[in-house]
C-alpha cells in the first residue's frame, strides 16, 4: 500500500538531495570539526557553509546562528537565556496555544514563582496586540509567541508583537519551527531577539535545530561543556546534521514560491472539497493569516482517533486534536483556547502538506474521507437526533 | 500511536451488533459528546429471559467502538444476573488487553450495561448520594472506589487511565489519591459519596438539557458548554441569548444557580469571550 503523507506538520520526509549531501559525514568524512588535523578540520569549513545557508533563509548574519538538537532544545534555551540575563524580572508573557516546548516549561517555571500570562486567542485562533501591550511590565523578562502554530497553521503578528515587546524593553522569542522555510522570514526588516527552528519540519533529519540570537543580544547558554558554537552551546557538532539542514535550507528558499502557490492550491482544494461534501464540517482557524500547507477540520459526531485509523487503513496520514490521540483525556489545548466545542474538538483533524505531495494523493483523500465519516457517524449515537433536528430547522 | 491487539483493530473494523433494537428490554446511555465517548446499548431477551439481542451506538475512539461490540457479542445468551458479573476486566481481556489510557473504554461498557439492566428492572439510577469527585469528567467517589477495588489500583494516574478522573485540571487529585488510600487500608470504611469527573461532566449536560435549555428554547435562546475546567463551567450563549443584553445575568443568576443547585455549590458559569 502506498502512503499519502498529510502529516507534514509533525515530521517531514529528508530530501534526496539533502540525505546525498549528508551522507560522506557518517563514514567518510566522520572527524571532528574541532580537531588540529585536516581531516577533521576540512569538516568545519562544511559546517561553515551550513550555517551561511541558514542565515541565508533567514536573512540573518551566520554568527546569529546557533545549532541545536531540535526545536524543544532551542526554545528552552531562549527563555532560559532571557530569565537569566534579567535575574530581576519574572514575568512571561506567551500565549494559550503554543508548543508544549514552551506551554510545559512556562507550568514549570510558574511553580518556580515565575508569573505567567498567557494571552487568550479569539475564536480564530488570533491574538490581540492591544492585549500584549497590557501586559508589559517593567517586570517582564522575555515574550514568546510562536509564528505559525502547528495544530491550525494560524499566523500570529510576530513582527508587530516584537516592536511592541521592544518599545517596553523587553526582549521578544518566537518559536518558527512551522513557519520557517514555509513563509518568509526576514530577520533584517524585524526587531525579533531570538527565534527557534526545527531541521525535521523542513526536510532536514531529526535531531537539528537553531536558535537565532540577534547581534548584541544577551545570551546564557543552556548546554554548558564545549566551546563550540563559540561557547553558546557545548557539545560536539552533529556534522551530518547541520550540514543536511544547510542543504535544507537552500531547497526551502528555493521551493518557498512553490510553498505557497502549488502547496497551497493542494491543501485549498482539500479543504473546499472535504466542506462541500462533508456535511456538519467545519475549518478551525483563520483561514487569511495562515500557512500554505495547513487544514485543520472538524467532523462533527465522530471521533478523531477512529477517523485516523480508518484513514490508516488507506495508507493516509494525518493528525488529530481529539482527546483519544493525546491521551490526556482533553481536546487540543490549541482547540480549547479558541473555543471550539468539545463535540467539534474530538472530531478535529489536521492535514499539512508538503511540496511533495501530488494532485492525484489529494483527490484520493478527496473521494475516500465523506465514507470514513459517515461510515463513524452511522455508528455514532447523536448523529441521526442530530440529522433530524437539523431536518426540523 | 497506540499499541491495540488485533483483536481490538478486528472489532473496530468491523464491529459487531451496531445499532439499535427496537422496543428493546433494557437500554442505557453512558457518556457524553464532551468526554469524548459516549455508549448507547439496547438489548432484547428471549422466553427464558436470557439476551437474545444486544446492539450499540458508539461515539469514540477505536478502543471504544471495539469495547462495545465485545461486551454485546459477550453478553448474548446471559441471563442478566450472568450480564452483571461481566467485568471491564472481562471485556479487555475479551479484546486481548488494552493500553492502560484505554481502560476507561471498558469501564463504560460495564456502566452501560449495568444501567441497561436498571433500566429494564425499572429500578431507580443506580449510585444515588455518589458525590463527583473528579469535576472534569463528573466521575463519582463511588465509581472510583469501584475501579480501585475491582482493579487493584494504587495510583492517580491509574485511576485516570481506568475512570478519566483527573485528567482535567487535575484539581481533584488530592481526592483520588484520598480515596485509594481509603479503599487500599480500609476497604470496609463508610465513605461520604462523592462525584467523580465523568459523572460530573454527565451532570452538567443533564442539568443543562433538563432544567435550563427548556426555558431558554422558549425565549428563542440557547446555551452550548464549550468546556469545563475542575469547577468553572465555560459556555456559549446561541441564538437570542447570544444578542441579549440581559444574557448574563441570566447566566448567573438563573444557569450557574441550577447548576449549583443539582451539580455542585462551587460550580461557576462564565461566558466564552466573544
Amino acid at each position: 500500500m502506498s502512503i499519502i503523507y498529510l502529516d507534514n506538520n509533525a515530521t517531514t520526509q529528508v530530501s534526496e538531495e539533502v540525505q546525498e549531501t549528508m551522507m560522506p559525514y557518517f563514514r567518510e568524512l566522520y572527524g571532528n570539526p574541532s580537531s588540529m588535523h585536516t581531516f577533521g578540520g576540512q569538516v568545519g569549513r562544511e559546517i561553515r557553509t551550513a550555517r551561511e545557508r541558514v542565515a541565508a533563509l533567514l536573512d540573518a548574519l551566520p554568527e546569529e546562528i546557533i545549532f541545536t538538537s531540535c526545536g524543544t532544545e532551542s526554545d528552552n534555551t531562549a527563555i532560559r537565556s532571557a530569565l537569566a540575563i534579567h535575574p530581576d524580572r519574572k514575568h512571561i508573557i506567551t500565549s494559550r496555544v503554543e508548543h508544549p516546548a514552551i506551554h510545559v516549561l512556562c507550568a514549570q517555571l510558574a511553580m518556580q514563582g515565575y508569573r505567567i500570562t498567557e494571552l487568550p486567542v479569539d475564536k480564530n485562533g488570533l491574538i490581540d496586540l492591544e492585549n500584549l501591550e497590557k501586559n508589559l511590565t517593567p517586570d517582564t523578562a522575555v515574550v514568546s509567541l510562536m509564528w505559525g502554530n502547528n495544530e491550525t497553521g494560524v499566523i500570529f503578528p510576530v513582527e508587530k508583537a516584537a516592536q511592541m515587546a521592544h518599545e517596553k524593553g523587553v526582549l521578544f522569542h518566537t518559536d518558527a519551527v512551522q513557519s520557517a522555510g514555509k513563509i518568509p522570514v526576514n530577520m533584517k526588516t524585524n526587531v525579533i531577539d531570538m527565534l527557534s527552528m526545527s531541521g525535521h519540519k523542513l526536510h532536514a533529519p531529526k535531531g537539528i535545530g537553531i536558535l537565532y540570537v540577534r547581534r548584541g543580544t544577551r545570551f546564557s547558554p543552556f548546554l554548558i561543556g564545549g566551546h563550540q558554537e563559540k561557547g553558546r552551546r557545548g557539545g560536539t557538532e552533529n556534522t551530518p546534521g547541520i550540514i543536511g539542514l544547510g542543504k535544507a535550507c537552500e531547497l526551502a528558499d528555493k521551493n518557498m514560491q512553490k510553498e505557497n502557490t502549488e502547496v497551497k492550491r493542494l491543501r485549498d482544494k482539500l479543504e473546499k472539497e472535504l466542506l462541500a461534501r462533508i456535511p456538519q464540517s467545519r475549518v478551525n482557524g483563520d483561514t487569511v493569516n495562515r500557512l500554505p500547507n495547513t487544514t485543520n477540520i472538524s467532523f462533527e459526531y465522530v471521533e478523531g482517533e477512529a477517523i485516523l485509523l480508518l484513514m490508516n487503513e488507506l495508507g493516509i496520514c494525518a493528525s488529530s486534536g481529539s482527546a483519544c490521540t493525546s491521551g490526556s483525556l482533553q481536546p487540543s489545548h490549541v482547540l480549547r483556547a479558541m473555543g471550539v466545542p468539545f463535540t467539534m474538538a474530538h472530531g478535529s483533524i489536521r492535514f499539512s502538506l508538503s511540496i511533495y505531495n501530488t494532485e492525484k494523493e489529494i483527490d484520493f483523500v478527496i473521494e475516500k474521507m465523506p465514507a470514513i465519516i459517515e461510515r463513524l457517524r452511522g455508528m455514532s449515537p447523536y448523529w441521526n437526533t442530530a440529522q433530524s433536528s437539523c431536518a426540523s430547522k | 500511536m497506540w499499541e491495540y491487539t488485533d483483536k481490538v483493530k478486528e472489532h473496530f473494523l468491523n464491529p459487531r451488533n451496531v445499532g439499535e433494537i427496537e422496543n428493546p428490554d433494557g437500554v442505557a446511555e453512558v457518556g457524553s459528546l464532551a468526554c469524548g465517548d459516549a455508549l448507547k446499548l439496547t438489548f432484547k431477551l428471549d422466553e427464558n429471559k436470557r439476551i437474545k439481542d444486544a446492539k450499540f451506538k458508539t461515539f469514540g475512539c477505536a478502543s471504544a467502538i471495539a469495547s462495545s461490540s465485545a461486551l454485546t457479542e459477550m453478553i448474548k445468551g446471559m441471563t442478566v444476573e450472568e450480564a452483571l458479573k461481566v467485568t471491564n476486566q472481562d471485556i479487555a481481556g475479551y479484546l486481548g488487553g488494552l493500553p492502560d489510557e484505554k481502560m476507561h473504554c471498558s469501564v463504560m461498557g460495564k456502566q452501560a450495561l449495568e444501567k441497561a439492566v436498571e433500566n429494564y428492572r425499572g429500578a431507580p439510577p443506580l449510585e444515588a448520594g455518589a458525590k463527583i469527585i473528579c469535576e472534569c469528567f463528573g466521575v463519582t467517589d463511588k465509581e472510583i472506589e469501584r475501579a480501585v477495588r475491582e482493579n487493584n489500583l494504587s495510583t492517580v494516574e491509574d485511576v485516570t487511565n481506568y475512570t478519566k478522573a483527573g485528567g482535567g485540571c487535575g484539581n481533584c487529585h488530592d481526592a483520588i489519591q484520598q480515596i485509594i488510600d481509603q479503599v487500599r487500608s480500609e476497604p470496609k470504611t463508610d465513605t461520604k459519596p462523592k462525584l467523580t469527573n465523568i459523572q460530573k461532566i454527565r451532570l452538567i449536560e443533564e442539568t443543562i438539557e433538563r432544567e435550563i435549555r427548556p426555558s431558554l428554547k422558549h425565549d428563542g435562546g440557547d446555551i452550548e458548554i464549550i468546556d469545563i475546567i475542575g469547577n468553572r463551567v465555560i459556555v456559549a450563549t446561541r441564538g437570542a441569548c447570544s444578542t441579549c443584553k440581559a444574557s448574563d445575568i441570566t447566566l448567573k443568576h438563573f444557569v450557574e444557580h441550577r447548576l449549583k443547585e443539582f451539580v455542585s455549590p462551587d460550580i461557576v458559569v462564565e461566558e466564552v469571550a466573544k
